[in-house]
């Protein structure tokens, strides 16, 4: 129905993800844009082609993925974990035990990543049905606590079990990132070497990308199928009112468990990229302040919807980069006099007489870089909490319901 | 929606309350109270505050597990199940305050209520394709129906967190009538309600019975409506069942009148007390 973009006359058509015309020529040319990055057509997009770029965006997709999951849990079904890193770490190892090459002190079967990813994600999410019972018996800080006490039981076993996750503070190296059938030597696909696809040069990281992106892409209709079926709304109905839940036929056993297996299966198959991606984690990664990273994503992007964990990932892994480009340029203004000097100066801390706030010279005094980035980034926490507790997704809404509205306020 | 005539049960009762003792830690709730439904009934609990009404439909439901006696569904203990094995057997609730999901749309809570009539899968439910697909919109199609049997389509996207009181407990019946029970306990459906919800939601309780068969059990503080529409009355003080039978038989009981408006009223004044609360039933009836 041209022109009248709210009637829908049929249930099929209301039930779909991108239900109006716009939505889905505004997703297309979304889509369209983020696949042509690794070859900077876009203009205004063109940096996020060079390397550096592109390797924040492969993390960024592989947290999107891992996020999704968490917010199956806290989000869709009401549970708080925080033992998001710990599942990632069970998924991680799995796909390095199946996929890496095995040396004296390692094990490694040099499986092909199309099997060893699945069973990864089949592994944690194993783990999340073991643990879902207590979550039956403790509900909200208790269950925090408890999911808490996961992390720190699985860096005990991650520091010990050398087999497994190698040296400790070293950690070992997983299976490179291809899509052979059984091969490793002649793999079909490699998405982790430089190399020509159908004529077109394309970087190991835009390889990468586009992996990521097709995998990130699935999760989240995935997450979004998840969201508008019977299973979905019986984790709705468990996080809002349990007992009433019950009443209606709701299982609130079997609905938690399987919040925590789907849940777990994300972080698995996201923790099994993580790694991949990244090529080589200690084995101390795995702690506590990357399961609050992953809170975080869904406190900030808005908990209960996908769109605002896309916003959330985007936002969680670009403001360290932001926070760095800024410290630069104010560096740099500095020291050249430019425009922003009074400003920069305030700011930015070159030696140890001035009086900056963050400082750039090694060791100095002040806060460091990488400890302001965590001040702005608890700071943010907060703020969203106060002020918008729907997050980014929130602030969309409003924009949208402005636009849609004017010339008028409602 | 087809009229479905209410059915003559041969062989026995619907719900079966035998005997059943609820305790907490000394305060006895419901104390050794019998009383039967049959399918097609329209079955009412009263009494006053703290009687023990809602601990009996806690029991039903599942939620409280008696200490003594028994509960027989079409002749089969219940007492084992869990609340929701309770729920797919067939029996629908609505709560005294307002359980409903209240970050969920009303379309939503309905869907929830079809949760027992759907079969999808975890994968099947994931992928979102085939029977999933048919089976959402199937079900779509019978919410729409119970949306347009309570007349609430124009709360159908709302958050029903954000609706006004009498819309939510319209809600809660519609939820579980979603379910498809054979058997609807509703818990105070027109507490806190003014006279014209009253008389709506009386009409749909009516309708309920009349359209769609169900067999329910009301519990409710309003006599009026009581006395109105139910086929049978028990009577509840502090636990203990005190009287039963017809509104009128319930009505003319001396212990009922002692249990509600005290002593001296049963003993003397029988005919002046029955008076008095036929004059409170029009009274309430014409809504001062």
């Amino acid at each position: 129905m041209r022109g009248r973009p709210n009637l829908y006359t049929s249930y099929e058509d209301e039930q779909k993800i991108l239900p109006t015309v716009t939505q889905r020529v505004t997703m297309g040319a979304f889509l369209l844009a983020t696949v042509t990055v690794p070859f900077s057509v876009v203009p205004g997009l063109r940096f996020l082609g060079t390397p550096g770029w592109l390797q924040i965006l492969n993390v960024m997709l592989v947290f999107l993925v891992a996020a999704l999951g968490l917010n199956i849990l806290i989000g869709f079904a009401g549970q708080v974990s925080l033992g998001h890193a710990f599942f990632m770490a069970v998924g991680a190892y799995t796909a390095a035990v199946l996929a890496g090459s095995p040396t004296q002190a390692l094990w490694g079967l040099e499986l092909p990543l199309w099997f060893a990813l699945p069973i990864a994600g089949l592994a944690a999410a194993a783990v999340g049905i073991v643990v879902a019972p207590t979550a039956v018996r403790v509900r909200g800080l208790y269950l925090a606590i408890v999911t808490l006490g996961l992390v720190f039981i699985g860096a005990h076993i991650f520091r010990n079990w050398n087999q497994v996750t190698g040296v400790p503070e070293l950690g070992r190296d997983w299976g490179p990132l291809q899509l052979a059938l059984w091969d490793i030597d002649g793999p079909a696909l490699r998405f982790d070497k430089d190399g020509d696809w159908f004529g077109v040069f394309v970087s190991a990281e835009g390889k990468t990308f586009l992996f990521m992106l097709v995998v990130a892409v699935g999760f989240v209709v995935l997450s979004k199928n998840l969201a508008r079926s019977r299973l979905g709304r019986s984790f709705a109905a468990i996080r809002d009112r349990d007992i009433a839940a019950e009443v209606m036929g709701v299982s609130e056993v079997k609905a938690k468990t399987q919040a925590f297996a789907i849940s777990s299966f994300y972080a698995g198959v996201g923790g099994a990229l993580y790694a991949t991606v990244v090529g080589a984690l200690q084995p101390e990664i795995w702690n506590l302040f990357l399961s609050v990273e992953f809170v975080a994503i869904i406190l900030i992007g808005g908990a209960g919807t996908t769109a605002g964990v896309v916003l959330g990932a985007i936002f969680v892994q670009t403001l360290p980069r932001i926070v760095e480009n800024t410290t630069a340029f104010l560096e740099v203004q500095v020291e050249t006099q430019g425009w922003f000097a009074p400003i920069a100066d305030l700011i930015i801390r070159t030696d140890g007489a001035d009086l900056g706030i963050v400082s750039t010279v090694n060791n100095g005094p002040g806060l460091s870089v990488a400890q302001a980035n965590g001040l702005l980034f608890g700071l943010f926490i907060v703020l969203f909490l106060i002020f918008e507790p729907l997050g980014l997704y929130g602030v969309w809404l409003r924009i949208r319901n402005y636009w849609k509205g004017w010339p008028f306020t409602y | 929606m087809t009229a479905v005539a209410p059915q003559a049960e041969t062989e026995g009762h619907l719900v079966e309350f035998d005997s059943v003792k609820l305790s907490f830690k000394g305060v006895v709730a419901v104390n050794q109270v019998s009383f039967h439904v049959d399918s097609g009934e329209l079955f009412s609990i009263i009494g006053p505050n703290g009687a023990g009404k809602t601990s009996i439909f806690n029991c039903l439901s599942g939620l409280y597990k008696p200490q003594e006696g028994d509960i027989r569904w079409r002749g089969e203990s219940i007492l084992k199940l869990k609340p929701f094995q309770i729920a797919e057997l067939g029996m629908g609730r609505t709560f005294q305050n307002i359980e409903l999901f209240e970050h969920m749309t009303v379309l939503e809570n309905l869907m929830t209520g079809r949760h027992i009539r759907m079969k999808g899968g975890v994968l099947a439910n994931l992928v979102f394709a085939g029977k999933t697909k048919t089976e959402e919109i199937e079900n779509r199609a019978k919410v729409e129906d119970i949306i347009d049997f309570l007349e609430i389509e124009r709360w159908r996207k709302f958050p029903v967190g954000m609706m006004p009181y009498g819309m939510q407990k319209r809600v809660e019946l519609g939820r579980a009538l979603a379910m498809e029970p054979d058997l609807l306990l509703l818990d105070e459906p027109v507490a806190g309600m003014n006279l014209e919800e009253t008389e709506d939601m009386a009409r749909f309780i009516l309708d309920i019975r009349e359209e769609l068969g169900i067999t329910m059990i009301l519990v409710e503080h309003d006599m009026a409506l009581v006395m109105d529409i139910a086929d049978r009355v028990m009577v509840l003080d502090f636990g203990q069942k005190i009287a039963d039978g017809t509104p009128a038989e319930v009505q003319k009981n001396p212990d009922v009148i002692r249990a509600y408006l005290g002593e001296e009223f049963a003993s003397d004044d029988l005919k002046e007390v029955e008076r008095e609360l036929e004059g409170d039933a029009i009274e309430a009836a014409e809504g001062s």
